[in-house]
């Protein structure tokens, strides 16, 4: 566990494999191709890759007309751009007609980091969340995230896929298969269950080792694809465990924690807690610093595990 | 040139879709008379006389593409594609209707014979560079047409998109605007002063060419020059009249967006003589 890569890196190489077996891959940047790595694409297949400048509305109802035209689309900017500048083009040119563009975002959250509360998106998932017939994809390594990437592309519709800045560590195998839709169970437990999504899974696990420590056996699940969601593990874990927290680097609006409490509440009520933005803008600092003024860390996870299971019936 | 027959059916054409614009909206009593009425000609032309179609095969590979940008003039498309034989015309009636295939604006998935979906303005010059830019990739020979309103040209993306048709020299693209000079709340002078498209468009890199848009001729004339161009893109800048063809609606901002009552719809058809 000790190699870290981005998991904007790993979809950067992943696309350049894609690109080599699939001919009907191409791909779209708003001049952030060295940031989301598209450059990466660019550079082999110039002929497939289309700079379209700081132009994300532009960007994306064109990604829809490649797709139109048969075209498997990748469009790719900053989570905030694509989600936010361009969210009219995202919902009316790309979902209303479940046309086949991936939307590869990086620099979700607030890893983002020194550019500050502006650059910073909480709400991605949220905004995509709502959105009939988009596939919300978060992994949580470099490994996850090339073969999510690679499910993604042989997946008939639109997907949004959430990328990170930040270097992580890897947690999955090389032969690990995620299948799109299906949560992963990473420690099984009786007391409590984490559900987790992208860089908070390898938090999850600190945080179930620890509570481990104390005679406490989590449940951690990874939560890979937020939409659909796998109700059936949430409702499972929700009978089995009687508890439940959720891990995400987002609001806690709208997000993991929305859609895990909607199963659980229609389904079988338990106690819940959410580690997430609390409905706060980000700001300018390290993302280290920034996880740490904004919650988003292991020992608060351990909190609320322990919170929620004072809660227990 | 066309030549009489071809003349001759053009206007028949443009008649027939003239009255199940206004048949059809009397029936959904809602929807958008004035901006389907000045398109009227562009799209029998292209349907009737341009166009690679195929109406039993309204996904043939290598058929030309007409997006309509500017979505809410649904009613022309319908009235095209049904008299185009894309669906039965029965269908035109149940416009805007729960269940109907014919959607308030331009629906992919439940009409035959509809490239994008659209409705939300300023969004389809960028599809059409999208499908464009595929074409060039695959060197499947396909035309893409596109049609934007006047008012539609104050939405930022259609620049974005603007840039993109020039950057990327498609020539395989052809874009039309209907400069009827009207958008809801007034002229386009005086909501926005959206004086001269067309310099705005030659200043972004682009052919322009104006013409009539009520004249088969000359549309024939401009859209014959335009598909010839290579290297840049071309906009056909179409003068016409929002309401054309019914007397009480044309050059009225009013009849924008409000569906004609019986009477009206049966003033209409009686001066179209249907």
């Amino acid at each position: 566990m000790s190699e870290k890569i981005a998991t904007r890196e790993a979809y950067g190489s992943t696309l350049v494999k894609l690109g080599e077996t699939n001919p009907q891959i191409v791909v779209l940047d708003a001049d952030l191709s060295k940031s989301t790595k598209t450059a990466m694409f660019a550079k082999k297949f110039p002929e497939r890759f289309f700079q379209m400048g700081i132009a994300e509305a532009d960007m994306m109802a064109t990604a829809g007309g490649l797709a139109l035209g048969g075209k498997i689309a990748f469009a790719s900017t900053f989570a905030i751009f694509a989600t936010g500048r361009a969210y009219d083009q995202v919902r009316n040119t790309i979902a209303y007609p479940g046309l086949n563009v991936k939307i590869a975002a990086t620099h979700a959250g607030i890893t983002v980091g020194e550019d500050g509360g502006s650059h910073q998106s909480i709400e991605d998932i949220a905004l995509m969340r709502a959105i009939p017939g988009m596939t919300i994809l978060n992994p949580a390594d470099a490994v996850e995230t090339e073969k999510l990437i690679i499910a993604a592309a042989n997946y008939k519709g639109p997907v949004y896929i959430r990328l990170g800045r930040e270097n992580v560590p890897i947690i999955f195998e090389a032969d690990y298969q995620p299948e799109i839709g299906k949560a992963v169970k990473l420690r099984d437990g009786k007391a409590a269950t984490i559900f987790a999504t992208g860089i908070m899974v390898e938090k999850a696990l600190q945080a179930a080792d620890e509570l481990k420590k104390q005679g406490t056996t989590i449940r951690v699940i990874n939560v890979h694809t937020i939409k659909p969601l796998d109700a059936a593990t949430v409702i499972k874990a929700a009978w089995e465990t009687g508890a439940i927290v959720t891990a995400e680097e987002h609001s806690i609006i709208g997000g993991l924690a929305s859609a895990v409490a909607e199963v659980v509440v229609q389904n079988h009520p338990v106690p819940m807690e959410f580690i997430g933005i609390k409905d706060r803008f980000g700001q300018s600092g390290t993302p280290a610093a920034l996880l740490d003024e904004y919650g988003l860390t292991a020992k608060n996870i351990v909190t609320a595990v322990q919170k929620v299971l004072g809660r227990k019936i | 040139m066309l030549n009489e027959t071809q003349l001759a059916t053009l206007t028949e054409t443009a008649r027939q879709m003239r009255g199940d614009i206004i048949r059809m909206l009397a029936a959904s009593k809602s929807g958008h008379p004035g901006g389907s009425l000045s398109a009227v000609e562009l799209l029998a032309y292209l349907y009737f006389h341009k166009m690679k179609l195929d109406p039993q095969n309204p996904k043939l590979p290598d058929r030309d593409r007409f997006v309509l940008s500017k979505g809410h003039a649904a009613p022309v498309l319908y009235a095209a594609l049904a008299e185009r034989g894309f669906f039965d015309k029965n269908h035109l009636t149940s416009l805007r209707q729960l269940h109907s295939i014919l959607q308030g604006h331009p629906d992919l998935k439940r009409t035959p014979g509809v490239d994008a979906s659209t409705g939300s303005l300023g969004q389809g010059l960028s599809i059409s560079n999208g499908l464009a830019l595929a074409g060039k990739l695959d060197k499947n020979p396909y035309h893409v047409y596109v049609l934007m309103g006047d008012g539609e040209l104050e939405e930022g993306q259609v620049w974005e998109a603007a840039m993109t048709s020039v950057h990327y020299k498609l020539d395989n693209l052809t874009a039309f605007l209907d400069y009827n000079h009207l958008q809801i709340d007034g002229s386009i002078e005086e909501v926005k002063s959206m004086t001269n498209p067309g310099a705005r468009f030659a200043a972004f890199g682009w052919e322009v060419i104006e013409t009539n848009g009520h004249d088969f001729n000359e549309l024939d004339q401009a859209i014959t020059t335009a598909t010839k161009i290579h290297g840049k893109p071309t906009i056909v800048i179409m003068h016409t009249s929002k309401g054309k063809g019914i007397s009480f609606m044309e050059n009225q901002a009013s009849w924008h967006g409000t569906a004609p009552k019986p009477e009206e719809a049966a003033q209409a058809l009686q001066e179209l003589g249907l």
